[in-house]
Protein backbone atom coordinates (compact mmCIF):
# COMPACT_ATOMS: atom_id res chain seq x y z
CA UNK A 1 0.00 0.00 0.00
CA UNK A 2 1.17 3.94 -0.77
CA UNK A 3 0.00 6.54 1.77
CA UNK A 4 0.60 10.21 1.33
CA UNK A 5 -0.77 12.21 4.42
CA UNK A 6 -1.12 15.90 3.75
CA UNK A 7 0.78 16.42 1.31
CA UNK A 8 1.30 20.30 -0.25
CA UNK A 9 3.96 21.47 -2.66
CA UNK A 10 4.19 24.90 -4.20
CA UNK A 11 6.11 25.87 -6.81
CA UNK A 12 7.54 29.48 -6.61
CA UNK A 13 3.92 30.89 -5.10
CA UNK A 14 2.15 29.02 -6.93
CA UNK A 15 0.36 26.09 -4.72
CA UNK A 16 -0.09 22.84 -7.00
CA UNK A 17 -0.77 20.86 -3.85
CA UNK A 18 -2.80 21.44 -0.81
CA UNK A 19 -2.98 18.79 2.00
CA UNK A 20 -3.67 15.83 -0.19
CA UNK A 21 -4.22 13.11 1.65
CA UNK A 22 -4.71 9.61 -0.08
CA UNK A 23 -4.61 5.94 -0.20
CA UNK A 24 -3.22 3.11 -2.76
CA UNK A 25 -4.09 -0.27 -2.41
CA UNK A 26 -2.48 -3.58 -3.04
CA UNK A 27 -3.60 -5.64 -5.80
CA UNK A 28 -5.91 -2.69 -6.89
CA UNK A 29 -5.58 -0.78 -9.92
CA UNK A 30 -5.70 3.20 -8.22
CA UNK A 31 -6.57 5.87 -10.62
CA UNK A 32 -5.88 9.52 -10.42
CA UNK A 33 -7.43 11.44 -12.03
CA UNK A 34 -8.66 15.37 -12.89
CA UNK A 35 -8.60 18.29 -15.50
CA UNK A 36 -5.06 19.16 -17.27
CA UNK A 37 -3.35 21.55 -14.55
CA UNK A 38 -5.20 20.00 -11.29
CA UNK A 39 -1.90 18.82 -10.26
CA UNK A 40 -2.73 15.18 -10.47
CA UNK A 41 1.01 14.52 -12.48
CA UNK A 42 2.35 16.85 -9.40
CA UNK A 43 0.70 14.42 -7.44
CA UNK A 44 2.14 11.17 -9.10
CA UNK A 45 5.88 13.20 -9.73
CA UNK A 46 5.92 13.37 -5.73
CA UNK A 47 5.05 9.96 -5.18
CA UNK A 48 7.71 8.77 -6.59
CA UNK A 49 9.82 11.47 -5.42
CA UNK A 50 10.65 13.21 -8.76
CA UNK A 51 9.29 15.92 -6.76
CA UNK A 52 10.38 16.61 -3.14
CA UNK A 53 7.01 17.60 -0.68
CA UNK A 54 6.81 20.94 0.78
CA UNK A 55 4.99 19.42 3.31
CA UNK A 56 3.70 15.89 4.66
CA UNK A 57 4.90 12.29 4.21
CA UNK A 58 4.45 9.88 1.67
CA UNK A 59 4.85 6.05 3.16
CA UNK A 60 5.19 2.66 0.96
CA UNK A 61 4.16 0.23 3.61
CA UNK A 62 4.50 2.22 6.02
CA UNK A 63 8.54 3.19 4.79
CA UNK A 64 8.79 7.13 4.83
CA UNK A 65 9.84 7.22 1.78
CA UNK A 66 9.99 11.60 1.79
CA UNK A 67 12.16 11.53 4.70
CA UNK A 68 14.64 9.24 2.78
CA UNK A 69 18.16 10.30 1.50
CA UNK A 70 18.98 9.30 -2.63
CA UNK A 71 21.03 6.26 -1.50
CA UNK A 72 17.26 5.04 1.52
CA UNK A 73 15.49 5.40 -1.31
CA UNK A 74 17.23 3.17 -3.77
CA UNK A 75 15.26 0.03 -1.88
CA UNK A 76 12.02 1.43 -2.77
CA UNK A 77 13.19 2.49 -6.28
CA UNK A 78 13.89 -1.29 -6.88
CA UNK A 79 10.31 -2.53 -5.44
CA UNK A 80 9.10 0.50 -8.21
CA UNK A 81 8.06 0.00 -11.68
CA UNK A 82 6.99 3.63 -13.81
CA UNK A 83 5.55 3.85 -17.29
CA UNK A 84 5.90 7.06 -18.56
CA UNK A 85 3.49 9.04 -20.69
CA UNK A 86 5.93 8.66 -24.04
CA UNK A 87 7.10 5.84 -23.16
CA UNK A 88 10.85 7.09 -21.95
CA UNK A 89 12.54 4.20 -23.70
CA UNK A 90 16.04 4.81 -24.47
CA UNK A 91 17.02 5.76 -27.96
CA UNK A 92 20.43 4.47 -28.39
CA UNK A 93 19.22 1.02 -26.61
CA UNK A 94 17.25 -2.09 -28.20
CA UNK A 95 14.41 -3.52 -26.87
CA UNK A 96 16.16 -5.84 -25.01
CA UNK A 97 18.45 -3.69 -23.57
CA UNK A 98 15.80 -1.60 -22.79
CA UNK A 99 14.22 -4.11 -20.73
CA UNK A 100 17.57 -5.66 -19.32
CA UNK A 101 19.06 -2.76 -17.72
CA UNK A 102 17.31 -2.22 -14.73
CA UNK A 103 18.63 -6.46 -14.55
CA UNK A 104 22.17 -5.18 -15.37
CA UNK A 105 21.92 -2.31 -12.71
CA UNK A 106 20.48 -4.02 -10.14
CA UNK A 107 21.51 -7.87 -9.74
CA UNK A 108 24.20 -10.13 -10.69
CA UNK A 109 21.89 -12.01 -12.86
CA UNK A 110 23.86 -13.90 -16.25
CA UNK A 111 22.92 -12.96 -19.44
CA UNK A 112 21.31 -16.20 -19.86
CA UNK A 113 18.99 -15.24 -17.24
CA UNK A 114 18.64 -12.01 -18.37
CA UNK A 115 17.60 -13.04 -21.39
CA UNK A 116 15.16 -15.62 -20.54
CA UNK A 117 13.62 -12.52 -17.69
CA UNK A 118 13.59 -10.32 -21.11
CA UNK A 119 11.57 -12.92 -23.23
CA UNK A 120 9.34 -13.91 -20.18
CA UNK A 121 8.34 -9.89 -19.86
CA UNK A 122 8.04 -9.52 -23.89
CA UNK A 123 5.58 -12.64 -23.73
CA UNK A 124 3.48 -10.66 -20.74
CA UNK A 125 2.70 -7.67 -23.45
CA UNK A 126 2.38 -9.79 -26.28
CA UNK A 127 5.56 -8.47 -27.97
CA UNK A 128 7.24 -12.03 -28.83
CA UNK A 129 10.38 -11.31 -31.10
CA UNK A 130 10.51 -7.79 -31.26
CA UNK A 131 14.13 -8.22 -28.86
CA UNK A 132 16.11 -6.43 -31.70
CA UNK A 133 13.83 -3.31 -32.56
CA UNK A 134 15.45 -0.12 -31.44
CA UNK A 135 12.48 2.45 -30.11
CA UNK A 136 12.65 4.48 -33.68
CA UNK A 137 10.99 1.18 -35.18
CA UNK A 138 8.20 0.78 -32.62
CA UNK A 139 4.37 2.17 -33.06
CA UNK A 140 2.80 4.27 -30.10
CA UNK A 141 1.24 1.08 -28.52
CA UNK A 142 4.44 -1.06 -28.79
CA UNK A 143 6.17 1.57 -26.96
CA UNK A 144 3.82 1.71 -24.38
CA UNK A 145 4.05 -1.92 -23.96
CA UNK A 146 8.04 -2.36 -24.60
CA UNK A 147 7.54 0.43 -21.40
CA UNK A 148 5.71 -2.20 -19.31
CA UNK A 149 8.16 -4.75 -19.74
CA UNK A 150 10.49 -2.70 -18.82
CA UNK A 151 8.80 -1.06 -15.82
CA UNK A 152 7.91 -4.91 -14.93
CA UNK A 153 11.27 -6.38 -15.51
CA UNK A 154 12.26 -6.07 -11.94
CA UNK A 155 9.07 -7.78 -10.43
CA UNK A 156 8.12 -4.43 -8.58
CA UNK A 157 5.71 -4.55 -5.87
CA UNK A 158 4.48 -0.55 -6.69
CA UNK A 159 3.49 -0.01 -10.40
CA UNK A 160 2.79 3.88 -11.70
CA UNK A 161 1.68 4.56 -14.79
CA UNK A 162 1.14 8.29 -16.21
CA UNK A 163 -1.35 8.73 -18.81
CA UNK A 164 -0.77 5.23 -20.70
CA UNK A 165 -3.45 5.96 -22.71
CA UNK A 166 -2.67 9.38 -24.21
CA UNK A 167 -2.10 9.20 -27.81
CA UNK A 168 -3.24 5.84 -28.46
CA UNK A 169 -6.35 4.80 -30.45
CA UNK A 170 -9.67 3.46 -28.31
CA UNK A 171 -8.77 -0.04 -29.14
CA UNK A 172 -4.93 -0.10 -28.43
CA UNK A 173 -5.58 1.74 -25.39
CA UNK A 174 -8.32 -0.74 -24.22
CA UNK A 175 -5.21 -3.20 -24.33
CA UNK A 176 -2.80 -1.02 -22.22
CA UNK A 177 -5.58 -0.95 -19.56
CA UNK A 178 -6.19 -4.83 -19.86
CA UNK A 179 -2.41 -5.41 -19.31
CA UNK A 180 -2.56 -2.71 -16.43
CA UNK A 181 -4.79 -4.67 -14.88
CA UNK A 182 -4.10 -8.15 -15.69
CA UNK A 183 -0.23 -7.30 -13.90
CA UNK A 184 -1.99 -5.60 -10.90
CA UNK A 185 -4.37 -8.88 -9.58
CA UNK A 186 -1.45 -11.08 -10.92
CA UNK A 187 1.46 -10.05 -9.25
CA UNK A 188 -0.39 -7.93 -6.70
CA UNK A 189 0.84 -4.75 -7.55
CA UNK A 190 0.01 -1.54 -5.84
CA UNK A 191 -0.72 -0.41 -8.91
CA UNK A 192 -1.41 3.98 -9.30
CA UNK A 193 -2.41 5.08 -12.90
CA UNK A 194 -3.05 8.73 -13.45
CA UNK A 195 -4.95 9.06 -16.33
CA UNK A 196 -8.13 11.46 -17.95
CA UNK A 197 -9.83 8.58 -19.78
CA UNK A 198 -13.12 8.02 -19.30
CA UNK A 199 -12.99 4.55 -21.09
CA UNK A 200 -9.66 3.53 -18.57
CA UNK A 201 -11.68 5.10 -15.40
CA UNK A 202 -14.98 2.47 -16.69
CA UNK A 203 -13.05 -0.79 -17.33
CA UNK A 204 -9.94 -0.49 -14.57
CA UNK A 205 -11.03 2.53 -11.37
CA UNK A 206 -10.75 -0.02 -8.78
CA UNK A 207 -10.46 3.34 -6.56
CA UNK A 208 -10.41 6.62 -8.21
CA UNK A 209 -9.06 9.96 -6.74
CA UNK A 210 -10.26 13.05 -8.46
CA UNK A 211 -8.00 15.93 -7.85
CA UNK A 212 -9.42 19.86 -8.39
CA UNK A 213 -7.50 22.45 -8.10
CA UNK A 214 -4.82 21.11 -6.31
CA UNK A 215 -7.06 19.31 -3.62
CA UNK A 216 -8.35 15.56 -3.43
CA UNK A 217 -12.04 16.60 -4.05
CA UNK A 218 -13.59 13.23 -4.24
CA UNK A 219 -12.99 9.63 -3.47
CA UNK A 220 -14.78 6.16 -4.71
CA UNK A 221 -14.67 3.70 -7.33
CA UNK A 222 -15.84 2.87 -10.63
CA UNK A 223 -19.07 1.54 -9.45
CA UNK A 224 -19.78 4.80 -8.57
CA UNK A 225 -17.79 7.85 -10.38
CA UNK A 226 -21.16 8.10 -12.70
CA UNK A 227 -23.64 8.64 -10.34
CA UNK A 228 -22.44 11.49 -8.19
CA UNK A 229 -23.69 14.64 -7.13
CA UNK A 230 -20.28 16.25 -6.71
CA UNK A 231 -20.81 18.82 -9.33
CA UNK A 232 -16.86 19.51 -10.16
CA UNK A 233 -16.85 15.44 -10.55
CA UNK A 234 -19.77 15.58 -12.86
CA UNK A 235 -18.29 18.55 -15.55
CA UNK A 236 -15.13 16.56 -15.45
CA UNK A 237 -16.79 13.25 -16.24
CA UNK A 238 -19.48 14.35 -18.35
CA UNK A 239 -17.70 16.26 -20.72
CA UNK A 240 -17.78 14.83 -24.36
CA UNK A 241 -20.50 13.95 -26.29
CA UNK A 242 -20.71 10.61 -25.92
CA UNK A 243 -20.63 10.56 -21.57
CA UNK A 244 -22.99 13.24 -22.38
CA UNK A 245 -25.27 10.78 -24.23
CA UNK A 246 -24.45 8.07 -21.61
CA UNK A 247 -26.22 10.08 -18.97
CA UNK B 1 24.19 33.79 -13.75
CA UNK B 2 25.51 33.19 -10.42
CA UNK B 3 22.77 31.03 -9.47
CA UNK B 4 23.56 28.73 -12.70
CA UNK B 5 26.90 28.79 -11.55
CA UNK B 6 26.37 26.97 -8.07
CA UNK B 7 23.70 24.63 -10.26
CA UNK B 8 26.68 24.16 -11.88
CA UNK B 9 29.08 22.92 -9.43
CA UNK B 10 25.75 21.02 -7.40
CA UNK B 11 25.85 19.18 -10.63
CA UNK B 12 29.28 18.39 -10.89
CA UNK B 13 29.24 16.99 -7.44
CA UNK B 14 26.72 14.70 -8.02
CA UNK B 15 28.47 13.39 -11.42
CA UNK B 16 31.74 13.09 -9.98
CA UNK B 17 31.07 9.87 -7.94
CA UNK B 18 31.80 6.30 -7.99
CA UNK B 19 29.68 5.09 -10.62
CA UNK B 20 27.09 2.56 -9.81
CA UNK B 21 28.63 -0.10 -11.53
CA UNK B 22 31.74 -0.81 -12.87
CA UNK B 23 31.18 -2.79 -15.62
CA UNK B 24 28.49 -0.32 -17.22
CA UNK B 25 30.56 2.03 -16.25
CA UNK B 26 33.80 0.75 -18.67
CA UNK B 27 31.36 0.06 -21.34
CA UNK B 28 29.83 3.25 -21.11
CA UNK B 29 34.03 4.65 -21.37
CA UNK B 30 34.44 2.64 -24.38
CA UNK B 31 31.48 3.79 -26.20
CA UNK B 32 32.01 7.50 -25.20
CA UNK B 33 35.93 7.20 -26.14
CA UNK B 34 34.50 6.26 -29.69
CA UNK B 35 32.04 8.58 -29.69
CA UNK B 36 34.08 11.79 -28.53
CA UNK B 37 37.38 10.72 -29.62
CA UNK B 38 37.63 8.23 -32.47
CA UNK B 39 34.73 9.99 -34.59
CA UNK B 40 36.86 13.77 -34.22
CA UNK B 41 39.70 12.16 -35.41
CA UNK B 42 38.79 13.05 -39.24
CA UNK B 43 38.47 16.91 -38.58
CA UNK B 44 41.29 17.10 -36.30
CA UNK B 45 43.29 16.04 -38.77
CA UNK B 46 42.27 18.12 -41.84
CA UNK B 47 42.16 20.93 -39.66
CA UNK B 48 45.78 20.27 -38.41
CA UNK B 49 47.32 19.66 -42.09
CA UNK B 50 46.27 22.61 -43.23
CA UNK B 51 46.72 24.99 -40.09
CA UNK B 52 50.40 23.36 -39.86
CA UNK B 53 50.59 24.69 -43.79
CA UNK B 54 49.24 28.38 -43.51
CA UNK B 55 51.62 28.56 -40.14
CA UNK B 56 54.15 27.37 -42.27
CA UNK B 57 53.28 29.61 -45.51
CA UNK B 58 52.74 32.52 -43.44
CA UNK B 59 56.38 32.33 -41.42
CA UNK B 60 58.40 32.11 -44.63
CA UNK B 61 56.26 35.06 -45.84
CA UNK B 62 57.82 37.40 -43.27
CA UNK B 63 60.97 35.74 -43.37
CA UNK B 64 62.42 38.80 -45.25
CA UNK B 65 65.70 38.99 -44.21
CA UNK B 66 68.77 36.47 -44.77
CA UNK B 67 70.14 37.20 -41.95
CA UNK B 68 67.02 34.83 -40.28
CA UNK B 69 67.80 30.91 -41.31
CA UNK B 70 64.72 29.38 -43.32
CA UNK B 71 64.75 26.31 -40.47
CA UNK B 72 63.30 29.07 -38.29
CA UNK B 73 60.38 27.88 -40.14
CA UNK B 74 59.82 25.09 -38.86
CA UNK B 75 60.44 25.37 -35.72
CA UNK B 76 57.75 28.16 -35.59
CA UNK B 77 55.63 25.64 -37.25
CA UNK B 78 56.47 23.32 -34.31
CA UNK B 79 56.13 25.53 -31.20
CA UNK B 80 53.11 27.24 -32.67
CA UNK B 81 51.18 24.00 -33.35
CA UNK B 82 52.55 22.29 -29.76
CA UNK B 83 52.21 25.39 -27.76
CA UNK B 84 49.02 27.00 -28.92
CA UNK B 85 47.16 25.52 -32.46
CA UNK B 86 46.42 21.80 -31.25
CA UNK B 87 45.52 22.04 -27.69
CA UNK B 88 43.38 25.12 -28.05
CA UNK B 89 42.17 25.54 -31.49
CA UNK B 90 41.43 21.62 -31.12
CA UNK B 91 39.54 21.84 -28.54
CA UNK B 92 37.44 24.88 -29.81
CA UNK B 93 36.61 22.72 -32.73
CA UNK B 94 35.71 19.84 -30.43
CA UNK B 95 33.89 22.05 -28.33
CA UNK B 96 31.40 22.91 -31.03
CA UNK B 97 31.37 19.40 -32.25
CA UNK B 98 31.29 17.28 -29.21
CA UNK B 99 29.64 20.25 -26.83
CA UNK B 100 26.93 20.35 -29.12
CA UNK B 101 26.38 16.30 -29.60
CA UNK B 102 26.64 16.06 -25.60
CA UNK B 103 24.13 19.07 -25.02
CA UNK B 104 21.69 17.94 -27.75
CA UNK B 105 22.14 14.08 -26.50
CA UNK B 106 21.42 14.79 -22.68
CA UNK B 107 18.99 17.33 -23.07
CA UNK B 108 16.54 14.98 -25.60
CA UNK B 109 16.82 12.50 -22.84
CA UNK B 110 15.93 15.07 -20.68
CA UNK B 111 12.63 16.61 -22.37
CA UNK B 112 11.74 12.73 -23.29
CA UNK B 113 11.64 11.67 -19.57
CA UNK B 114 14.37 9.36 -20.11
CA UNK B 115 16.56 11.05 -17.96
CA UNK B 116 13.43 10.64 -15.28
CA UNK B 117 13.00 7.27 -16.14
CA UNK B 118 16.70 6.60 -14.61
CA UNK B 119 16.32 8.95 -11.40
CA UNK B 120 13.14 6.27 -11.09
CA UNK B 121 14.82 3.38 -10.82
CA UNK B 122 17.45 4.83 -8.23
CA UNK B 123 20.31 5.19 -10.64
CA UNK B 124 22.54 8.76 -10.06
CA UNK B 125 21.91 9.86 -13.82
CA UNK B 126 24.24 12.53 -13.69
CA UNK B 127 26.52 10.56 -12.77
CA UNK B 128 25.60 7.60 -15.71
CA UNK B 129 25.16 10.13 -18.14
CA UNK B 130 27.95 12.73 -18.32
CA UNK B 131 30.60 10.84 -15.46
CA UNK B 132 31.50 8.80 -18.75
CA UNK B 133 31.99 11.84 -20.93
CA UNK B 134 34.23 13.32 -18.73
CA UNK B 135 36.37 10.98 -18.58
CA UNK B 136 36.13 9.76 -21.85
CA UNK B 137 37.54 13.02 -23.51
CA UNK B 138 40.03 13.18 -20.56
CA UNK B 139 41.63 10.00 -21.68
CA UNK B 140 41.06 10.52 -25.50
CA UNK B 141 41.55 14.24 -26.43
CA UNK B 142 45.08 14.60 -25.75
CA UNK B 143 45.83 11.40 -28.00
CA UNK B 144 43.69 13.56 -30.10
CA UNK B 145 46.14 16.66 -29.46
CA UNK B 146 49.10 14.74 -30.14
CA UNK B 147 47.98 13.23 -33.27
CA UNK B 148 47.11 17.17 -34.20
CA UNK B 149 50.86 18.02 -34.17
CA UNK B 150 52.35 15.06 -35.76
CA UNK B 151 49.54 16.34 -38.55
CA UNK B 152 50.03 19.79 -37.74
CA UNK B 153 53.96 19.19 -38.64
CA UNK B 154 53.03 17.22 -42.04
CA UNK B 155 50.84 19.91 -42.57
CA UNK B 156 54.16 22.38 -43.07
CA UNK B 157 56.65 19.54 -44.33
CA UNK B 158 53.62 19.00 -47.31
CA UNK B 159 54.36 23.32 -48.46
CA UNK B 160 58.29 22.47 -48.03
CA UNK B 161 57.39 19.81 -50.38
CA UNK B 162 54.70 21.56 -53.37
CA UNK B 163 56.37 24.93 -52.99
CA UNK B 164 59.56 26.26 -53.47
CA UNK B 165 59.18 28.66 -50.58
CA UNK B 166 62.20 26.47 -48.26
CA UNK B 167 63.46 22.74 -48.68
CA UNK B 168 62.36 19.53 -46.68
CA UNK B 169 65.43 19.51 -45.18
CA UNK B 170 65.29 23.60 -43.41
CA UNK B 171 62.25 22.49 -42.22
CA UNK B 172 62.88 19.28 -40.77
CA UNK B 173 66.04 20.98 -39.33
CA UNK B 174 63.98 23.73 -37.77
CA UNK B 175 61.06 21.01 -35.88
CA UNK B 176 64.14 19.46 -34.06
CA UNK B 177 65.45 22.87 -32.95
CA UNK B 178 65.50 23.34 -29.57
CA UNK B 179 62.86 20.46 -28.60
CA UNK B 180 61.88 21.22 -25.25
CA UNK B 181 59.37 18.08 -23.94
CA UNK B 182 58.31 20.25 -21.31
CA UNK B 183 56.28 22.42 -24.02
CA UNK B 184 53.99 18.99 -24.85
CA UNK B 185 53.60 18.38 -20.88
CA UNK B 186 52.19 22.38 -21.23
CA UNK B 187 50.06 21.21 -24.00
CA UNK B 188 48.56 18.49 -22.81
CA UNK B 189 48.06 19.94 -18.93
CA UNK B 190 45.75 22.64 -21.22
CA UNK B 191 43.95 19.64 -23.33
CA UNK B 192 42.95 17.83 -20.21
CA UNK B 193 41.52 20.56 -18.89
CA UNK B 194 39.66 21.66 -22.12
CA UNK B 195 38.50 18.24 -22.21
CA UNK B 196 36.85 18.66 -18.70
CA UNK B 197 34.87 22.44 -19.62
CA UNK B 198 33.74 21.03 -23.03
CA UNK B 199 31.83 17.57 -21.28
CA UNK B 200 31.01 19.14 -17.96
CA UNK B 201 29.63 22.37 -19.11
CA UNK B 202 28.07 20.49 -22.06
CA UNK B 203 26.20 18.00 -19.82
CA UNK B 204 25.37 20.43 -17.39
CA UNK B 205 23.66 22.71 -20.21
CA UNK B 206 22.07 19.17 -21.75
CA UNK B 207 21.16 18.32 -18.10
CA UNK B 208 19.07 20.93 -17.00
CA UNK B 209 16.89 21.75 -19.92
CA UNK B 210 13.35 22.37 -19.46
CA UNK B 211 10.86 22.61 -22.58
CA UNK B 212 11.05 21.02 -26.00
CA UNK B 213 12.98 20.94 -28.77
CA UNK B 214 13.86 24.48 -29.25
CA UNK B 215 15.05 25.06 -25.53
CA UNK B 216 17.23 22.01 -26.48
CA UNK B 217 18.79 23.63 -29.65
CA UNK B 218 19.46 26.80 -27.31
CA UNK B 219 21.22 24.46 -24.62
CA UNK B 220 23.21 23.00 -27.33
CA UNK B 221 24.03 26.64 -28.62
CA UNK B 222 25.09 27.60 -25.04
CA UNK B 223 26.77 24.35 -24.72
CA UNK B 224 29.18 25.49 -27.15
CA UNK B 225 29.69 29.31 -26.41
CA UNK B 226 30.36 28.69 -22.82
CA UNK B 227 32.96 25.63 -23.35
CA UNK B 228 34.27 28.06 -25.79
CA UNK B 229 34.62 31.08 -23.65
CA UNK B 230 36.16 29.17 -20.82
CA UNK B 231 38.72 27.27 -23.12
CA UNK B 232 39.73 30.93 -23.93
CA UNK B 233 39.58 32.24 -20.06
CA UNK B 234 41.46 29.12 -18.90
CA UNK B 235 43.92 28.88 -21.92
CA UNK B 236 45.22 32.61 -20.37
CA UNK B 237 45.50 31.38 -16.94
CA UNK B 238 46.95 28.42 -17.79
CA UNK B 239 49.63 30.10 -19.59
CA UNK B 240 50.19 32.13 -16.91
CA UNK B 241 50.68 30.01 -14.47
CA UNK B 242 52.87 27.02 -16.80
CA UNK B 243 54.92 28.58 -18.63
CA UNK B 244 55.62 32.01 -17.06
Amino acid sequence: MIEAKNISKSFGDNLVLKNVSVKFEKGKSNLIIGQSGSGKTVLMKCLIGLFEVDKGNIYFDDRDFSQMSFNERKNIRKELGMLFQGGALFDSMTVEDNIMFPLTMYTDQTMEEKKERVNFCLDWVNLENANRLYPAELSGGMIKRVAIARAISMNPQYLFCDEPNSGLDPQTAGVIDELIQRLTQEFQMTTVVNTHDMNSVIKIGDTISFIYKGELWWEGDKEHIMDTDNKELNDFVFATELTKRLK
Amino acid sequence: MISRFGSYLFLMFKVFRKPDKLRVYRKQLILEIYNLGIESLGITAIISIFMGAVVAIQTAYNIDSPLIPLSMIGFTVRQSVILEFSPTIISLILAGKVGSRIASEIGTMRVTEQIDALDIMGINSSNFLIFPKVSAAILINPVLIIISMGFGLMGGYFVAIFTNLFSTHDYIIGVKSWFEAYTIFYAIMKTIVFAMLITSISGFEGYVVKGGAVEVGAASTRAVVWSSIMIILFNLILTQLLLS
